[in-house]
């Protein structure tokens, strides 16, 4: 959209400039083609991931507790700050007690091993997602195959989403962020002061034809992601074959993150 | 009119000057959090809403309780609200314009609050309320400049007027309505989800807005030629003696809801409202005297012989304000997120940038309040003269 007769003006300069040099157009397009294909798994290269329905098994017998590999290749990956204030930090995926995860599960009498487990804990793509009904920008939204997204540009950060997420799962970036990335990657946008940002399954690297970080670096393969809706995937061997609960199911938002203990 | 607001005697230029240097201070601390980000606040992940959004729907409740004496004057003929309808629209407006920008100091990235309009959600409740606040703000800023027109002219309001004025009676309603839902419509937050937040936010707002303007049209009295007479601030204090009741009746409802059914997390909540929980009690303290100023208002509201008594309704209306300001202020706040949905137990406390802006918001509300008050009755004392 052009909005000023300035913006309209250098617009149109540069478009004459460019009718009038096609080989620097095409100069342009060859060196920005080039320098993408060589990122590994650019569209084109590597076919993109596609599901109807993505979904996560969080396998947490296999999940030693005390390891941080899924987290911190999360967060590496999305320049996710280390704010270091635990009450305004930000968090895509982090770890927490089963009596935190499953309060209404837990009890008195619950095996030590239970009781004991600690789980990585991160958006839940609900199919029926409270925050995106929330939102009054539509800055938050739910795609087709089923991932939650944020669009910090638009994001005016009145925090209504955080409220109506039943599982904590969102954060706001109190401070500007930038200056608490600790090792910036280049290839994914760093966010400003004032939006709220969350897990995003790792929608950039699906389209790039990769798994979802944090289920890359988990050893034990305990974190296993796929499509929920195709019978054959390894979701669903999974949800087949072991017993799987959700958090919070009764509140109706049909979260995509299943949990087996 | 507005020149009325122009010309004053001294007292009326330092009361501005004061107001003005408070809000001022406000502005400071503001552009500090516009620079820095609402780290500035006492906010977290897991109390993402503070003192911002509860003052906004305190201040909501304020501005639909206008309807307290549109209401009887515009619908049952009463004529001794004849006089203060008008006093009744511009503490709306007031608390209007406090609301919106109670809920724009909150926002992450408030160069952006456009963005509601441009990209509207209209699943979005707080979508829904920009649009009956703003309505509600323009209904008021017509009925009341047209009335108060009239009143100069010396002749009775144009008969155009009727309908907003007849609109803005569901309209008081539906603001506070809409603004419950907010909290009433969150799945994962047993606190806020309860069918009884319209209805229980609408009672508060029927005691604590006629309490607030009792105590104005009483300063009024004090220090300005105009009275709001006796007839009008006994009315007015049998609507808040109703209202305060039915207020507390609906917190009992929900007491007995939440305790007899024994649903934990129903109740977790409602302990760390009125005891604490794990040390954090902080909440409680301020319940405490929110119950303590309810009972002693309760007993001078419906003994109608400290009722009559102008001095004892005074301080019968400080205390309803007082406790209706601390129960749905921080305490309906803070509580709908402690215990967090994971059930940590995280301590919100505003800090000092965060409570000079919060100030500095009210300053300005009153000095709206002081300024369209000013107009009000300079007009009304010409018209008297003529």
């Amino acid at each position: 959209m052009v909005s000023t007769r300035r913006e309209f003006l250098i617009i149109a300069g540069l478009s004459a400039i460019g009718a009038a040099c096609p080989p620097l157009g095409r100069i342009i397009a060859k060196e920005t083609s080039s320098w993408g294909s060589r990122l590994p798994g650019t569209p084109g290269s590597v076919p993109a991931l596609k599901a109807k329905r993505w979904a996560m098994v969080v396998d947490a017998n296999k999940c030693s507790g005390d390891c941080r590999d899924c987290m911190t290749a999360c967060h590496e990956a999305h320049n996710v700050p280390a704010i270091g204030n635990v009450k305004q930090e930000i968090k895509w995926i982090w770890p927490e007690r089963f009596e935190n995860v499953f309060p209404a599960e837990s009890h008195a009498y619950i095996q030590e091993s239970v009781r004991k487990q600690i789980m990585p804990v991160l958006c839940n793509h609900c199919d029926n997602p409270p925050c995106v009904r929330v939102c009054p920008t539509g800055a938050t939204f739910r795609r087709a195959d089923g991932i939650v997204m944020m669009d910090s540009h638009r994001c005016i950060g009145c925090k209504i989403c955080l409220a109506a997420c039943p599982f904590g799962a969102r954060s706001i970036n109190f401070v500007n962020p930038r200056p608490f990335i600790r090792k910036l990657n280049p290839d994914f946008p760093t966010r400003t002061k004032g939006v709220i940002e969350k897990c995003n399954f790792c929608e950039e690297r699906l389209a790039r034809g990769i798994l979802p970080a944090c289920v890359m670096a988990c050893q034990e393969k305990a974190l296993v992601f796929g499509d929920v809706d195709n019978p054959n995937s390894k979701v669903r061997q999974i949800l087949d074959r072991k017993f799987s609960i959700r958090r919070r199911a009764e509140l109706g938002t049909k979260p995509q993150v299943y949990y087996i203990l | 009119m507005l020149e009325k607001a122009l010309t004053g005697s001294r007292r009326y230029w330092i009361l501005v000057g004061i107001l003005l240097a408070i809000f001022g201070m406000g502005v400071y601390f503001y552009l500090h959090q516009l620079e820095f980000g609402l780290g500035l606040t006492g906010m977290s992940r897991d109390v993402s809403w503070g003192l911002y959004i509860s003052q906004f729907t305190f201040l909501v409740g304020i501005a639909a309780s206008a309807v307290m004496v549109v209401l009887p004057y515009y619908l049952h003929d009463y004529k001794a609200f004849g006089r203060i309808t008008v006093l009744g629209e511009f503490l709306a407006i007031a608390a209007v314009i406090m609301c919106v920008t109670f809920i724009f100091v909150n926002l992450g990235q408030p160069a952006r609050v456009l963005n509601v309009m441009f990209h509207p959600s209209l699943t979005s409740v707080l979508f829904w309320d920009m649009v009956v606040i703003s309505v509600y703000l323009v209904l008021n800023v017509i009925t009341g400049w047209t009335v108060l027109s009239s009143v100069k002219e010396g002749v009775p309001p144009p008969a155009w007027v009727k309908p907003f004025i007849y609109l803005s009676i569901p309209w008081a309603v539906s603001i506070h309505t809409v603004t419950a839902f907010i909290y009433a419509g969150m799945p994962g937050r047993s606190f806020w989800l309860t069918a009884i937040m319209a209805p229980r936010f609408l009672a508060a707002a029927f005691a604590s807005g006629p309490a607030l303007l009792i105590l104005l049209c009483l300063v009024l009295r004090r220090f300005s030629g105009f009275d709001a007479r006796k007839d009008a601030i006994q009315a007015m204090a049998k609507i808040v003696t109703y209202a305060f009741i039915a207020t507390i009746f609906f917190v009992v409802v929900e007491l007995w809801t939440v305790f007899y059914s024994q649903v934990p997390d129903d109740m977790e909540h409602y302990r760390f409202l009125f005891m604490g929980l794990k040390g954090y009690n902080t909440i409680a303290h301020g319940m405490t005297v929110s119950v303590i100023s309810a009972a002693v208002a309760l007993v001078l509201l419906i003994d109608p012989r400290t009722r009559k008594k102008e001095t004892f309704l005074a301080a019968a209306c400080i205390l309803v304000f007082l406790s209706l300001w601390i129960e749905k202020g921080l305490g309906l706040m803070v509580t709908g997120f402690v215990p967090s949905p994971l059930g940590h137990i995280t301590r919100y406390t505003p800090t000092g940038p965060e409570m000079a802006i919060a100030i500095g918001i009210w300053a300005m509300g009153f000095l709206i309040i002081t300024v369209l008050y000013k107009i009000f009755i300079s007009v009304r004392e010409a018209a008297e003269l003529d």
